[in-house]
């Protein structure tokens, strides 16, 4: 199956981070391709409820995403789908929290391909780009 | 296959590091390869060779065209320029999120920690 893995090491508690992945409040604060305004957060953290967050991009677009919870297992894993309100197709996405010395490794997955994702992206050609996705695959940050 | 489908063979096909020394080396070759000279600086036999040109092939990420005895191999590069896409899209969306994420989680670590918490 077509994913994207990201894995962080993170200097705070399991928990600290838990309320960051699933409270409305949290997800506002970090969700998003940049730095613009959220300007509206919705959160419903238990299994078959559902979330909901619009945001502004500096550039100006407003985008609104929004997805059910698959599984919330607190301070451990959450799993939900997620999509961009315009477009029906979904991708899932699950963030699973482990314990380490001085904080938490968060590992992040996207997976289930919409299938426009892609319709509207043909950027540079081939070059480099076996180096690029290794480095998207395997990235640890 | 929709393109859904098509990313999913694709990636399937990128797992392998033989298939990516295959693909990697056709980058670099705009001519095209043959199939002796792809298998030469690889440590594996003949068949397990053809079975990944199989694998590349099926993804479409290859093309294959026979003149007399001689197979020469090219890249097909449409479908990696898709998962390519797909790719950097949510990556940079995640990379910018997380980014934020830790940030503030670290931020708030350091004030339970000076709570005494």
């Amino acid at each position: 199956m077509t994913s994207l893995t990201l894995v962080r090491r993170i200097r705070a508690r399991p928990s600290v981070l838990f309320d960051l992945l699933v409270t409305a409040e949290g997800i506002a604060q970090w969700w998003g391709p940049d730095a613009g305004p959220v300007l509206m957060a919705q959160s419903d953290p238990r299994v078959g409820g559902r979330y909901r967050l619009r945001f502004r991009t500096l550039g100006g677009i407003e985008c609104e995403t929004t997805g059910e919870f698959l599984e919330v297992t607190r301070h451990e894993r959450v799993r939900m789908t997620w999509r961009w309100v315009d477009d029906a197709d979904e991708s899932l996405i699950a963030m699973t929290l482990r314990p380490i010395p001085d904080g938490t490794e968060l590992t992040f997955t996207q997976s289930r391909l919409p299938d426009e994702a892609t319709a509207r992206g043909h950027e540079k050609g081939w070059n480099g780009s076996l180096d690029k996705l290794e480095a998207a695959v395997a990235l640890v940050g | 296959m929709n393109q859904s489908e098509r990313l999913d063979r694709t990636f399937a096909a990128l797992t392998d590091p033989s298939r990516r020394a295959i693909l990697a080396r056709l980058e670099r070759e705009e001519q095209g390869a043959t199939v002796s000279d792809l298998a030469k600086p690889l440590p594996i036999k003949m068949p397990a060779v053809m079975k990944h040109l199989d694998v590349l092939d099926g993804a479409g990420l290859i093309t294959r065209t026979k003149e007399g005895r001689v197979v020469t191999v090219r890249l097909a590069p449409r479908p990696m320029r898709e998962a390519m896409a797909w790719l950097r899209r949510y990556e940079r969306f995640w990379t910018a999120s997380l980014d934020r994420l830790t940030a503030l989680a670290e931020a708030r670590e350091t004030e339970l920690r000076k709570a005494g918490k």
